[in-house]
């Protein structure tokens, strides 16, 4: 029988464990001479209450919707995937090829298009590591995250030589094409009286990243294929004598897992900066594992960790703004999140098992 | 009804836009951040400077990501800053998307250029570096010994092409025997801040005989510089003055005078002249510095020298060869 019920697992202990970090962090906060009270007002300000902020916020949580579905796939299957900046850049690469050598005839085609490619792209940079695993061993850590090192250097390689304008000084594709643009937030919902999500970033590849929310948890929990990555993930030997094949899924659930990561390109090189920039990644493959470990690989646990660090991407900058608060706390606060939720999930976890279990006795 | 609130809203709209801020200016820092004894301190010196003289405030900002380059500019231009400083040519792209949006802002993009017919309200700042270089590079052929000088980059782009054609441009004209050995660090921008590497090339660059070595690569730079010094032969620093670092080794330094852009540019205001400024040594934008750490190593006859190619420079009389112009080098090979 569980020891604690399971709205205290998925609620309670992510929640008390941000509470200690939201704490320590305004410990800090304190320590380098600022107000916290005043400096958490001006982050849900500045990220929560105006459309502008929210649109900002949904921009950076998209981002990490697609990192953090990208690391809770392979997790099913008992994978760490640590390669997903590498996926996004491919995924950009791919996106930047669709959109500057096809003649698009509107955004929708495009988007699908788009899509596709940065799911190709994530996907095939993923099938190497997870072959390697797969057939010969070699540990998915070691290689995702060395293949990280080997994108960034084709993406260089590719930007500098190919795809950059003559003359230009930066590493950076031409721009896209105008009907590759994704309507914007504010474009689809502002009337003529209001202007809403005023230049916000946030664009149509939100709503693609909820639906791919929706699809992981299709995958996993109601069809054969995630019922075997499950299998496979709690126990190989189990799932090998079942008939399931180790070899298939690790290799399935890698490309899914990169191409969830490669669709990522889709909101930052396609709906944002409308060109391939060189650090298209901006660390959201990285902080995709925080996200994935706080939402207990769970679609809708992966969505709300995704709006919390989308907020506190977008509550940071605004601090930097508004207060003389440097930038560099917001990656302090992120990493207090990651620690409690993450690495201290039992000191949280322990006490309220044990909290719970009274509780029953005393009913009993 | 709706008309009069409507109306009676925006005016309280604009009341409140204009005391929010009453025109400070505002600057943001590339990536690479606000402390890098280069580039952006030079400009956040050049802040500092403008708010002790004047005692005006001004905001500043360190990005973090690509995405917040655009989202900087907009917060500062509806917040009411004017005018709104950039440093680095990577804010080039964003400001020509952003500018239309305010025109009653003006941008100031240093190193990057905007179209001034397009964007009326964006002063693009360029500096004539390729003309500072060629001082410097007569300096570095007068000093040499093996008749062969060094220059370290950092990043493989059109601009760092420009310092070291410049630079060589000057060496050939002091010693047309002489051999200019160029090196890159690499093509990313991480290659701004690799000393360690910076100081392979300077070592592999000694080995093939150079005895002055100039560095126009930022944090790299430092590395350069470092080798030098350690290996007993001369150097080069650029941006700010870095003669300082190792004194009795450090040549001169070639100044680029990014925070007297900044400067000015705060000073002028919501005033600013727009359009586009090429700082050369007419307006002592670019220049090659002089102070006690390397007085010895500045004989009378090579300050004479360069003195001289100075004024000929700023009267036309010569003509130093610019590598963006055409993307193309007549002293040197890349």
């Amino acid at each position: 029988m569980d020891k604690m019920p399971a709205w205290a697992d998925a609620v309670l202990v992510p929640l008390i464990s941000i509470l200690l970090a939201a704490l320590i962090s305004a410990l800090v906060i304190l320590a380098i001479g600022h107000n916290p009270v005043e400096a958490f007002s001006i982050m849900v300000k500045e990220s929560l209450t105006s459309s502008r902020g929210i649109g900002n916020t949904l921009y950076y949580t998209t981002n990490f919707i697609f990192t953090g579905l990208a690391v809770a796939v392979a997790f099913h299957a008992r994978m760490f995937n640590i390669g997903g900046e590498g996926q996004v850049l491919l995924g950009g690469l791919g996106v930047a090829l669709v959109c500057l050598y096809v003649p698009w005839p509107h955004w929708t085609l495009a988007l699908v298009g788009a899509t596709v490619a940065a799911g190709v792209f994530g996907a095939a940079w993923a099938l190497i590591p997870a072959y390697l695993q797969a057939k010969r061993g070699s540990h998915i850590v070691i290689t995702t995250i060395m293949f990280n090192f080997i994108a960034a250097a084709v993406l260089n390689y590719v930007l500098v030589n190919m795809l950059r304008p003559r003359g230009a000084m930066e590493p950076a594709s031409g721009p896209f094409p105008e009907p590759t643009h994704l309507p914007t937030f504010q474009e689809m919902f502002s009337t003529a009286d209001t202007v809403l999500f005023r230049s916000a970033p946030v664009n149509v590849s939100f709503f693609l990243a909820v639906l791919a929310c929706f699809a992981v948890w299709l995958l996993i929990w109601r069809t054969r294929l995630g019922y075997q990555i499950r299998a496979f993930g709690h126990s190989e030997s189990a799932a090998r004598y079942a008939g399931i094949s180790p070899v298939r899924i690790t290799v399935i659930a890698m490309l899914i897992s990169g191409g969830l990561a490669g669709m990522m390109a889709l909101n930052a090189t396609m709906g944002e900066a409308e060109r391939l920039v060189l650090n298209a990644s901006e660390g959201a493959g990285f902080i995709g594992i925080a996200v994935a470990l706080m939402g207990r690989s769970h679609p809708f646990g992966i969505f709300m960790a995704a709006l919390l660090f989308g907020f506190l991407y977008q509550g940071g900058l605004e601090l930097a703004f508004w207060t003389g608060i440097p930038q560099q706390l917001i990656t302090v606060i992120q990493a207090l999140v990651i620690l409690f939720t993450g690495a201290l999930d039992n000191m949280v976890r322990m006490p309220l098992e044990k909290l719970f279990l009274a509780l029953r006795k005393g009913k009993a | 009804m709706t008309f009069f609130a409507k109306t009676l809203g925006t005016v309280a709209a604009l009341a409140l836009s204009a005391g929010a801020a009453l025109a400070d200016p505002a600057l943001i820092y590339d990536l690479g951040g606000k402390f890098d004894k280069s580039f952006n301190e030079a400009a956040y010196n050049g802040a500092e400077r403008w708010a002790e003289e004047t005692g005006g405030s001004y905001r500043d900002i360190e990005i973090q990501a690509e995405a917040q380059r655009e989202q900087a500019l907009r917060r500062f231009a509806e917040a009411g800053f004017n005018p709104v400083v950039t440093t680095g040519f990577s804010y080039a792209s964003q400001i020509a998307a952003v500018a239309p949006d305010y025109p009653d802002t003006k941008f100031v993009t240093i190193d990057g250029y905007v179209d001034p017919e397009a964007h009326p309200n964006v002063l693009s700042i360029l500096f004539a570096e390729h003309q500072g270089s060629y001082l410097v590079g007569m300096m570095a052929a007068m000093a040499s010994e093996s008749d062969t000088v060094g220059f370290v980059g950092g990043m493989d782009i059109p601009l760092i092409r420009k310092f070291a054609c410049g630079y060589a441009q000057g060496v050939l004209a002091v010693n047309p025997d002489a051999t200019v050995i160029a090196n890159m660090t690499g093509t990313t921008p991480a290659a701004w801040n690799d000393p360690v590497k910076g100081a392979e090339l300077a070592k592999a660059q000694i080995s093939q005989g150079a005895d002055v070595i100039y560095a126009a690569a930022g944090g790299t730079g430092l590395g350069v510089l470092q080798t030098a010094a350690d290996e007993g032969i001369l150097s080069i620093g650029v941006d700010s003055n870095q003669n300082y670092l190792h004194p009795g080794s450090v040549l001169t330094s070639m100044l680029k005078r990014v925070d007297v852009a900044v400067y000015d540019a705060m000073t002028a205001g919501a005033d600013l002249q727009t359009g586009v400024i090429a700082l050369g040594l007419d307006s002592n934008g670019v220049g090659y510095a002089l102070d006690d750490n390397n007085a010895d190593l500045v004989s009378e006859e090579m300050k004479a020298a360069v003195d001289a190619a100075r004024e000929q420079i700023i009267a036309g009389e010569v003509t130093v060869h610019d590598y963006s112009e055409d993307d193309s080098c007549p002293a040197l090979d890349f």
